[in-house]
């Protein structure tokens, strides 16, 4: 596909004063647990290798306190990590110094907060303006770009108003024009949508797959909730622990889940309607001309029509109308019966 | 037999050595006053002359004028027209009954220990936000001025300045200045950290953060800081005046000395007077301040 936008090294992340020293006691193996326990040090990231790559979105999964929040400020470094890199565009953000970790931020990072974080004192046009009157960017300059996100978000109209007069998803829309204005290369959304009502959260995922259409940002998305990762994400890490326990597509999670933790953290998924024909077809199979086609990016639920009514199986064409395999009742059954488990 | 003497009666110094302390301690400070009162002094001319001009200014513009322009002040800081009458008919009173002048000298004075406390807490407030070993430096100091009695400190002061309207607003600015440098620092730690970390994640530097963040978002309770400045400051008018500054304190004081109760009465009814239009407009200025948090449902 395309180039790793940002690759996390061998990042480890050790809360407490003397958290250096127990670097090695950490890569030795002792967890978290123990860690806290014996040492009174909170170990927030173990070990983490990640690559993303550049126009994804790269979810980040995790029940609360498993280290996602303090992965996804390290690649700003919001948060200093104790030992390892983190690199965009090939350059070592942790090397920067002050002045340039700055520049860095104001330029290439732009970032969406859970609670939204807005300026109270400020109103909508001033709080999307912030990123670019921090740049001291031309005044006018900066004022069309804000206006044209707040259009952009469909939030005309208000760039008067003061965060406290807006709904959560109105604000959440600032927060995201906030940091689309100043075009960084990378978004990074902390639980964006997760204080949102389920349907305003299914609304802005929608606007955010549409706008990324467009703009082709890397976004680093972190959620704990699985259907939103499974909408979203081209690809899903799942943290545990300040592990990293898997990194892969939506499928790869939902078909070979690494361990325990992730199984149970898919089992609920209602797979016939996330998976793709693709990821279960069989690809030995010969072409039989009497039975039914369906292309390989279909799901399987839209399939089952066609599925049962068929005698044998099915076809299975790619996006050139070429085939690729065959299809049989007893892959879907299977499917349905591991979900069951 | 000693050992019940050492539990009846405290182990106190003799009181030759205690005398001898007393006496080199205050014999070091008069002739560091000798050497560097002069000195000192010279440093506060520019608030001398300041201060002798703003009161020179009340005193001789038309009290018309004046009480236009004190009016003019209330409105554009309360927007009431309440208060703007009723301050009218306070100082109408105060005119009336003689106390015109007197009143000036008070609010210049009190004018002036304003600004200056302002410009001197704040800083210190915000140096205190950014930094823990400087808080725990400063609050016993704050602690301190607040606590001891006024005379006591008033003491070096005269020994230093002698009497007059700058050891005056000394004493004023020393017991009044502690609201505002505590409440600046609370304001500014009371910012919310997801706002600050938000400003941080576009790339805002300490200035930035600071002048578009942290005062703005703390300016309700820096207000209430300079609310309580001032109306300290009223409270310290009475003793101000036992060292020479002129005002509503030298008529409150001739009559405690002499008993004049009417006399007493009318002056202290003046103070708080004063301290009514102040404590309303500096607070509803400070209220119009926080309009942003109110309104959601407008």
């Amino acid at each position: 596909m395309s180039e790793v936008k940002i690759k996390i090294e061998n990042l480890y992340k050790i809360f407490g004063p003397r958290a250096k020293e127990y670097t090695d006691k950490v890569k030795s193996g002792i967890d978290k647990d123990e860690l806290l326990a014996k040492y009174n040090h909170v170990l927030g990231l173990d070990n983490i290798n990640l690559d993303i790559k550049e126009q994804s979105i790269q979810v980040v999964m995790g029940l609360s306190g498993s280290g996602k929040s303090t992965l996804i400020r390290h690649i700003n470094r919001l948060i200093e990590p104790t030992e390892g890199t983190v690199l965009v565009d090939g350059e070592d953000i942790t090397k920067l110094n002050k002045a340039d970790l700055l520049e860095f931020r104001r330029n290439k990072t732009g970032m969406v907060f859970q609670r939204f974080a807005l300026f109270p004192h400020h109103n909508i046009l001033d709080n999307v303006q912030f990123g670019l009157s921090i740049k001291n960017l031309d005044k006018s300059e900066s004022k069309d770009k804000a206006m044209y996100w707040i259009e952009k978000v469909g939030l005309t109209g208000f760039e008067n108003k003061f965060p406290n007069q807006l709904s959560g998803g109105m604000q959440q829309r600032v927060g995201l024009a906030r940091a689309l204005a100043i075009d960084p290369d990378i978004l990074l959304m902390d639980e964006a949508f997760s204080a949102l009502d389920p349907l305003i959260r299914t609304d802005m995922q929608d606007q955010l797959l549409d706008l990324q259409k467009n703009l082709k940002k890397t976004i680093i998305f972190i959620t704990h909730d699985l259907d939103e990762a499974l909408k979203l994400g081209d690809r899903i890490a799942i943290l545990n622990g300040g592990k990293l326990v898997q990194d892969g597509n939506a499928e790869e999670i939902l078909l070979n889940p690494a361990d325990d933790y992730v199984s149970n953290f898919v089992k609920d998924v209602n797979r016939i309607k996330v998976l793709k024909i693709g990821s279960i077809m069989n690809i030995d199979g010969n072409i039989n001309e009497s039975n039914p086609s369906v292309m390989v990016d279909e799901s399987i639920e839209n399939c089952l029509p066609t599925m049962l009514e068929s005698e044998s199986g099915l076809n299975v064409l790619d996006n050139d109308k070429n085939f690729v395999g065959v299809i049989s009742k007893n892959n879907i059954a299977e499917i349905l019966r591991r979900s069951k488990d | 037999m000693n050992l019940i003497e050492f539990f009846t009666s405290f182990p106190e110094m003799s009181s030759e050595s205690l005398r001898l302390f007393k006496k080199s301690v205050d014999g070091a400070y008069r002739s560091f006053s000798a050497k560097y009162g002069d000195a000192i002094e010279a440093v506060f001319d520019p608030v001398l002359y300041f201060l002798v001009w703003f009161e020179k200014l009340l005193h001789n513009s038309p009290w018309p004028l004046v009480i236009l322009a004190l009016l003019g002040l209330v409105y554009l800081g309360s927007r009431s027209i309440y208060l703007t009458i009723g301050s009218l008919f306070a100082f109408l009173f105060i005119g009336y009954f003689g106390m015109w002048d007197d009143t000036m000298s008070t609010v210049s004075i009190i004018g002036v220990c304003t600004a200056l406390t302002i410009g001197f807490g704040i800083p210190v407030g915000i140096l205190m936000s950014g930094s823990d070993r400087a808080r725990a430096m400063i609050t016993p100091i704050l602690d301190i001025m607040q606590t001891m009695p006024s005379f006591v400190y008033l003491i070096p002061v005269v020994m230093l300045l002698g009497i007059g309207k700058i050891p005056g607003l000394l004493a004023v600015i020393i017991y009044a200045i502690p609201p505002v440098i505590r409440l600046t620092d609370l304001g500014i730690r009371e910012v919310n950290k997801e706002v600050l970390e938000a400003a941080d994640a576009f790339g805002a530097n300490r200035m930035q953060k600071l002048f578009r963040v942290q005062l703005p978002l703390a300016l309700p309770t820096i207000f209430a800081g300079i609310n309580q400045t001032i109306m300290m400051a009223l409270a310290m008018v009475v003793i101000a005046s036992m060292i020479g500054v002129k005002g509503l304190g030298q008529p409150v004081l001739k009559a405690i000395t002499n008993q004049y109760f009417t006399m007493g009465l009318l002056n202290g009814l003046a103070i708080v007077a004063l301290a009514i239009i102040f404590d309303r407009v500096s607070q509803s200025y400070g209220k119009r301040m926080q309009q942003h948090r109110a309104g959601a449902n407008e």
